[in-house]
């Protein structure tokens, strides 16, 4: 039986009159990968910002090798080898990659920094873990996941005995994720306790021993990963059963209208030379790895950003689309898969923020009807189900699903019938995920389509009528979705130019 | 006016806050927290100066003290909007100058009639506005060098356009002096007082009531998420600086009927009076949040600490000093909040 490296008995932890953990119980072994599930709010965050210290609990103990342990902020946590890899990236864009790795502890050279050490220095980590990166590249010119690589780099140099990974997953691409995987296979081998917390179903019966579930702050239950099924895993989560079955045939009616053409688009080497179409009711997954230019593509279509050219046309009539006022104009909607840099305004209420778009409907003789707004905002959050106690309510204050349930209100007031869902349920929990897919069933049964971007493939299965492949801004496949698998869609995702002529 | 003048973020607060005791849950709903604070620390102030000097309780004092309010006031009200962007503009206190000197040209060498010497002051003052919108919604360039450029521009231009001459405009009973009457009759009644609120009042109605105010919160909480709802941001962000260059025009009429004399050159650091007091008002640099009613409120703190160290025998620079302190302690003060809130 190994032992443990780490162990927390009877956390409590309040903010006031909020209990935001009660009695949580949480052990972890040398060498082990320990999930630790529960949908958002359930406590996980929480937890660990007991363990690392960043938050002082109210009762309970915390052994961590052998010894009873209190950190004061997370810098004595790190010392002792507790690291964590937080889900948001702590990255400094404008120093290089080494600097970012050692920063806080730069080798020093008299008073003079050692940046050829440190250089040294990271190249044997990246070895070690296989990173293809340099370390001397500026972090802002690396892509999202190659960031998050360098993170987790960051996090083992520390010479850690545990360590977190919050969401490792959510910017990864399928490639990445395996990539990941042998990392944590190869911490585990030198005896390293992980901690491991996603909402992906599929990455935990995959690589970790055990699961711990957490809801409402509490404990509800330890079991071990390889005798227990998804479905009680999810079950322990919500306490209800959620279904994940790909579809398996088109809803879209033959000949159906085409209400979206794109031809020949290009924008730089983000975008080359694409061409789809959208038909009426239809849900176009969009599936690639990271930077095939997905999102650049949904950016261009939406005008956020200029092409170099190439032509959109509306229901068979071309239209000129130079700012996100022509593309509303003409009734697209685009909800960002950064929803809070780029979808919500957190500040405001969710009755402007649903209204946004659309205030000149509410003004009379110059003059801004708030009553209006409010009725009209709040037949959105009964039909969308947003949870808040009232439309005036800050969405800051919202959970992830709700926020992004506010962004589709706005293009739903709007009357957008043109949606593009760039990573829809990115950072939600498996309840909140499954409202979102049920609203978009109903959205294409009212009559409007959808480009749904995703990442995950379980999710494009399940979602799309029919699949589009993107790979370093190309097209390169298209499926329906009665032939669609995740094998052929890798296939096409990783089908790179170089890579066709070289015969791999 | 309470009501009228009370803002968005006020509201917010209200349906937030938890209930409490009627007479200061009534007070909270008509103010807001924040804005009912720095009531509060006006009025200790007021009382604080009452009470250690004799002299700062006279009439006379209340009259210095409006009449000190007003270009600060107009000052303050226009750069809210901009502060509101989270932008920022430093070219007020000179374009306000640069005008005001403008209209004396035009009256004094021009031999213009006083009222389109007026009008040419408030033209002037919106034109310099106009320019930042340009520079800083459509050409893109932070709002600190934009205004740090059309700051020195106005400054030299003053000088420029009245030939380094100082300029001065009619004096009362004179057959122009109507204007003074303006902000104060020749019974020293304040009229300027009902002329501030009713800008503010104004400021507050498009701040709050209109697409223009809602949309230049937005820009100010997220740029783009803004952009992205398909909002002409570049036209709602310039309005800020227009608004504020208006103002400033406004503060210049009211400079030239209270000091009757501008000089070349003058006016850098009168911005830093009035981002001062939209800051103390609670108004957060940071953007997305801030209110009129506390801007109005913070130009009383500014003037009462102004016209009211004096009388404790303290020089003007005292002034300075103790209200850098004042500024520190309110965006402590904001940023406090913020934390608080992000929890």
């Amino acid at each position: 039986m190994a032992d443990l490296i780490l162990e927390m008995k009877d956390i409590s932890k309040t903010f006031g009159p909020v209990q935001a953990l009660k009695d949580v119980s949480f052990n972890l072994r040398k060498g082990e990968v320990h999930a630790l599930m529960g949908e958002n709010g359930a406590g996980k965050s929480t937890l660990m910002k007991v363990l690392t210290g960043e938050y002082s609990k109210t009762s309970g103990t915390v052994i961590y090798d052998g010894q009873e342990v209190e950190y004061k902020n997370p810098k004595e946590s790190m010392d002792a080898g507790i690291s964590i890899v937080h889900q948001e990236l702590n990255m400094i864009n404008h120093l290089s990659v080494s600097e970012n790795v050692f920063i806080g502890r730069e080798s020093m050279n008299g008073p003079m920094i050692n940046d050829d050490q440190m250089i040294k220095e990271t190249q044997k980590l990246f070895d070690r873990l296989h990173l293809d990166i340099n370390p001397r590249v500026k972090v802002g010119s690396l892509s999202v996941g190659q960031m998050q690589m360098v993170e987790i780099a960051k996090a083992i140099s520390m010479n850690a005995k545990v360590v977190v990974f919050d969401e490792p997953t959510a910017a990864l691409t399928d490639n990445e994720i395996i990539e990941l995987f042998k990392i944590i296979n190869d911490l585990k081998q030198q005896d390293i306790g992980i901690v491991y917390i996603s909402h992906r179903m599929d990455e935990i019966k995959r690589i970790t021993d055990r699961v711990t579930v957490m809801r409402d702050g509490q404990y509800v239950g330890t079991i071990d990963t390889a005798t227990s099924t998804k479905d009680e895993i999810i079950n322990m989560m919500v306490g209800r059963t959620i279904f994940e079955t790909p579809k398996s045939k088109s809803n879209v009616p033959e000949g159906a209208e085409t209400v979206l053409e794109i031809k020949n688009l290009n924008s730089g080497k983000r975008v080359i030379n694409l061409n789809f179409d959208l038909k009426k009711g239809e849900i176009l997954g969009v599936a690639g790895l990271m930077g095939a230019g997905r999102t650049d593509m949904a950016r261009i279509i939406f005008g956020a950003d200029p092409m170099d050219s190439g032509e959109i046309y509306i229901r068979g009539k071309k239209v000129k689309i130079n700012s996100p006022k022509d593309a509303v104009k003409n009734g697209i909607g685009y909800l960002s898969e950064d929803r809070k840099q780029f979808g919500v305004i957190v500040d405001m209420s969710i009755a402007n923020n649903i209204v946004m778009t659309d205030l000149a409907k509410f003004i009379k003789a110059g003059l801004i009807h708030d009553k209006e707004i409010e009725t009209e905002s709040s037949k959105f959050v009964k039909s969308l189900s947003i949870k808040t106690p009232s439309v005036a309510q800050l969405v800051r204050n919202l959970s992830g699903g709700n926020q992004q349930k506010v962004v589709i209100a706005k293009w739903l007031e709007q009357n957008s019938d043109i949606l593009i869902f760039d990573e829809p349920t990115r950072g939600i929990d498996v309840g909140a995920k499954s409202e979102i897919y049920e609203l978009m069933t109903s959205l294409v049964n009212m009559g409007k389509s959808i480009i749904m971007i995703s990442s995950e493939l379980t999710e494009i299965l399940r979602m799309s009528d029919r699949v589009m492949v993107m790979c370093e801004g190309r097209k390169t496949g298209e499926l329906d979705i009665a032939d669609a698998t995740q094998e052929k869609i890798l296939y096409y995702a990783t089908l790179r130019e170089e890579a066709v002529s070289n015969g791999e | 006016m309470a009501s009228n003048v009370s803002t968005k973020n006020t509201n917010n607060s209200n349906k937030n806050g938890s209930s409490s005791n009627s007479v200061i849950s009534k007070l909270k709903n008509t103010f807001g927290l924040q804005q009912l604070i720095i009531l509060i620390v006006l009025f200790l102030i007021y009382g604080l100066f009452a009470a250690l000097s004799p002299a700062f309780r006279s009439g006379s004092t209340l009259t210095s003290i409006f009449d000190a309010s007003y270009y600060v006031g107009f000052l303050a009200l226009g750069v809210t909007f901009v502060i509101i962007t989270a932008g920022i503009d430093l070219s007020i206190g000179t374009s306000m100058m640069c005008a005001a000197i403008t209209g004396g040209v035009v009256y004094n060498q021009l031999h213009a009639p006083l009222w389109v010497a007026l009008l040419v002051i408030l033209a002037m003052a919106t034109a310099v506005g106009c320019l930042n919108g340009f520079l800083v919604a459509k050409l893109k360039l932070p709002s600190f060098i934009a205004t740090l450029g059309t700051m020195m521009i106005t400054r030299g231009l003053s000088s420029i356009l009245s030939n380094v001459q100082t300029e001065t405009f009619p004096l009362r009973g004179t057959s122009d002096g109507w204007y003074k009457s303006i902000f104060r009759t020749s019974g020293d009644f304040p009229t300027g007082a009902i002329v501030l609120i009713g800008v503010a009042i104004l400021c507050a109605i498009i701040l709050n009531k209109t697409r223009t105010g809602r949309y230049i919160f937005a820009i100010g909480s997220n740029r783009e998420a803004t952009r992205l709802s398909g909002v002409n941001v570049v036209r709602s962000e310039a309005m800020a600086y227009i608004i504020a260059g208006f103002c400033a025009g406004l503060a210049g009429i009211a400079y030239a009927a209270t000091y009757t004399t501008i000089m070349p050159g003058s006016g850098a650091g009168f911005e830093m009076d009035g981002i001062a007091a939209v800051v103390v008002g609670g108004t957060s640099l940071a953007g997305g949040v801030g209110s009129i009613l506390g801007t109005l409120i913070g130009t009383f703190i500014m003037t009462v600490l102004k016209v009211g160290l004096p009388y404790l025998n303290l020089q003007p620079h005292y002034q300075i000093f103790i209200t850098g302190f004042v500024v520190i302690l309110a965006v402590y003060a904001d940023i406090y909040r913020n934390r608080k809130k992000n929890q």
